[in-house]
């Protein structure tokens, strides 16, 4: 999937002009250039890929330390538990942790955005 | 009592966890018959058969039975996916791998977690905004009804039938193990439990079987870690260092052993589970329950939370095997000279460390309690499997290609119901005919194919507006059929089953070459795409997209 093909990567995807034979409700298109809609999508893509790119950073980046430098996850932190345990443990924590992060900034943030898009549109 | 159980249990972890969410417990012998979880069991099975009435007296329309009329909580929805989730061998399996191996096990919890946040990010939200009862009613939201959803139904099929054979051999040995019935009566119990559920009770009482077999896991798994690190002064360090000290492989457990010596195959168990995730037909169905988009989210959040939390339980249950199992005769088969193996020799074989320890910490009847939980939990998964199938046969084939949508609510509903039964019958059928056959690898590949071909399907038909019906179609072929094929070419079948001398495939897990082909695919085929009909499908794009993005126009939770 290479970004600049996605639909949703940076924002609101500029309007293509008709294509032959579709019929376009007026009611999207007016929605789609309010805006909060341009604003919500923007901000919320963004998060959500920039939130997506740092768990497969994390979670790899772990399976590759236990793929390629064994040694290093061995190292002891405190008497018997070694560097990977707490390693695997923060992967865990940090996973929840993520979805909390987004959760909250959706139902803050976004929610906003989304009631003030439908305020907008009833208008 | 299950410490004199004569089981003999081999297998597993031979590349076995390496699917860990289904139990392959090799070759079993019949046990005593243990009537405390029995009794336990049956007392279970009184409550959701008492459940499943109750549902299915407020089970009447379509969304009803598929989708328990949106009107379960974000709370209860998390607790439905934990347990759909937090399967036997995800429990039994993975205390199993840490009690041998130490620090390995936790590369497959982590693993079996990581999915969760990009279903969030990507996924739970825009389902919940575009669907109503399957995921192939998001992915041909715009595209070929036909088409995509014989593809969407294909991939459900698929996953649903390996998933649920391993699940069913798994529980018929487990049974035979820690009840003491012989391996057909508990295939058929588990098989006419679950056609109860489903076919009388639909999602409505699914869900809740799943939310009380999630209540007594969690609750169970949390006595033992908390009985363990009570021992241990609530020091993880002294449990650590207490485990070191017996362990044969001692410190070594702290580190990487060899679970992942090669590199690729574990990028590619990373991929595979990850990815899988997001495309496990009877979880995507979890999300249709809730009333919103907002429900979604919050039920990724706490089922996240919760399974971490399962995850780190099993941890300190495997290392309190490890620390008060070990050094325990009574709980090994011993050899001619009183001695015993550490790791080959416990009784029922590694994937029973959890319920032997539950012996060692809470005596007996908590021993009953974990055994009746483990099974309540192999019940549970398979009713939510055969309401995955059963809906991709009848909302998806029935109602949508074979009748074209010319069918009644009523109708479509009836349908599901049969097709449960004959779902609940093959399933029967399968786990006898597969009793004694390697099925270790069947988790992994429904996780395989959820991967490479469901989830490549929906994501692209959700994200690009580019996707087109000729290009979701071969693509979601393309991933079905390599990761298929490169699972039979690989060592566990074309070895392991067939005989061969060597594998044609090296990897055991396919989906990092299976997963980028079929999204490849997507991408190639729909560019390519220049007919009348793909340019209407892109132009529909925008009115998928707005109510994607917003859930304007979706299906509210009591629409119907």
């Amino acid at each position: 999937m290479s970004g600049s093909t996605l639909g949703l990567r940076g924002g609101a995807p500029p309007l293509k002009p008709r294509a032959v034979g579709a019929d376009i409700d007026p009611q999207i298109e007016r929605i789609v250039r309010t805006p909060e809609f341009q604003q919500l999508v923007a901000e919320r893509t963004r998060f959500g890929w920039i939130l997506t790119i740092l768990m497969l950073v994390v979670y790899f980046g772990f399976i590759g330390l236990i793929a390629f430098d064994k040694s290093l996850l061995a190292v002891k932190v405190g008497g018997t538990a070694s560097l990977g345990l707490f390693m695997g443990v923060f992967v865990i924590l940090f996973a929840f942790a993520l979805t909390g992060i987004y959760v909250a900034r959706a139902n803050t943030r976004f929610d906003a955005l989304s009631a003030a898009l439908k305020r907008s549109v009833a208008r | 009592m299950n410490r004199f159980v004569l089981g003999l249990v081999l297998g597993m972890l031979t590349g076995g966890v390496a699917h860990a969410a289904g139990p392959d417990l090799g070759a079993v012998q019949q046990s005593a018959t243990n009537w405390p979880a029995i009794g336990m069991f049956l007392f279970f099975v009184l409550m959701t058969l008492g459940i499943t009435y109750k549902a299915a007296k407020g089970t009447k329309s379509a969304a009803d039975f598929y989708a328990a009329g949106g009107g379960i909580s974000a709370g209860t929805n998390a607790l439905a996916i934990a347990g759909d989730y937090m399967s036997a061998a995800s429990f039994l399996g993975i205390s199993g791998l840490v009690y041998t191996s130490g620090f390995d096990g936790l590369i497959y919890s982590t693993g079996f977690l990581v999915g969760w946040p990009i279903v969030l990010f990507l996924i739970a939200e825009r389902l919940r905004n575009l669907g109503k009862f399957t995921f192939a009613d998001v992915a041909s939201f715009r595209l070929d009804q036909t088409a995509i959803r014989i593809i969407s139904a294909v991939g459900t099929l698929v996953v649903v039938a390996f998933y649920l054979i391993a699940q069913m051999v798994g529980a018929g040995k487990l049974i035979q193990l820690l009840f003491g019935l012989p391996y057909l009566y508990a295939v058929v119990i588990v098989g006419v439990l679950m056609i109860v559920y489903v076919a009388f009770g639909g999602m409505k009482a699914t869900t809740w079987v799943q939310v009380i077999k999630a209540c007594l896991l969690l609750g169970g798994a949390t006595f033992m870690a908390g009985a363990v690190l009570l021992k241990y002064g609530f020091n993880p360090e002294t449990l650590f260092a207490a485990s070191v000290q017996v362990h044969p492989k001692g410190d070594a457990i702290m580190a990487p052993g060899g679970l992942v010596s090669n590199p690729i195959e574990a990028i590619s168990l990373g991929v595979g589970l990850m990815f899988g995730t997001a495309g496990l037909p009877h979880i995507l169905m979890r999300f249709f329950t809730v009333s919103d988009a907002q429900a979604a989210r919050k039920s990724v959040f706490y089922a996240t939370g919760l399974i971490g939390y399962f995850y780190i339980l099993t941890f300190i249950i495997g290392f309190g095997g490890i620390a008060l199992l070990m050094s325990d005769p009574s709980y090994f088969k011993l050899g001619a000279a009183g001695t015993f193996d550490k790791l080959k020799d416990m009784i029922g074989g590694t994937n029973m460390v959890a319920v032997n320890l539950a012996n060692a910490v809470g005596g007996p009847y908590f021993l009953g309690f974990i055994s009746a939980v483990a099974f309540a939990t192999i019940l549970a998964v398979v009713a939510g499997l055969t309401l995955a199938g059963a809906s991709a046969v009848s909302h998806d084939l029935y109602a949508q290609v074979i009748a074209r949508g010319r069918t009644t609510e009523k109708h479509e509903v009836n349908l599901s119901k049969i097709s449960a039964v004959v779902i609940g019958i093959v399933a029967i059928y399968l786990g006898y005919v597969f009793e004694n056959q390697n099925v270790a690898f069947m988790v992994g590949l429904a996780f395989s194919v959820a991967a490479s071909c469901n989830f490549p399907v929906l994501a692209m038909s959700i994200l690009w507006r580019g996707t087109t019906t000729w290009g979701a179609l071969a693509g979601g072929l393309v991933g079905l059929i390599s990761a298929v094929v490169m699972v039979v070419l690989s060592k566990a079948v074309w070895v392991a089953t067939f005989g061969n001398a060597a594998p044609l495939f090296p990897y055991d897990n396919p989906a990092l070459f299976s997963m980028p082909l079929a999204f490849a695919t997507i991408y190639i085929v729909s560019s390519l795409d220049k007919s009348r009909k793909a340019q209407r499908e892109r132009a529909a794009f925008e009115a998928q997209f707005v109510r994607s993005e917003t859930g304007i126009g979706a299906v509210g939770a009591h629409a119907h």
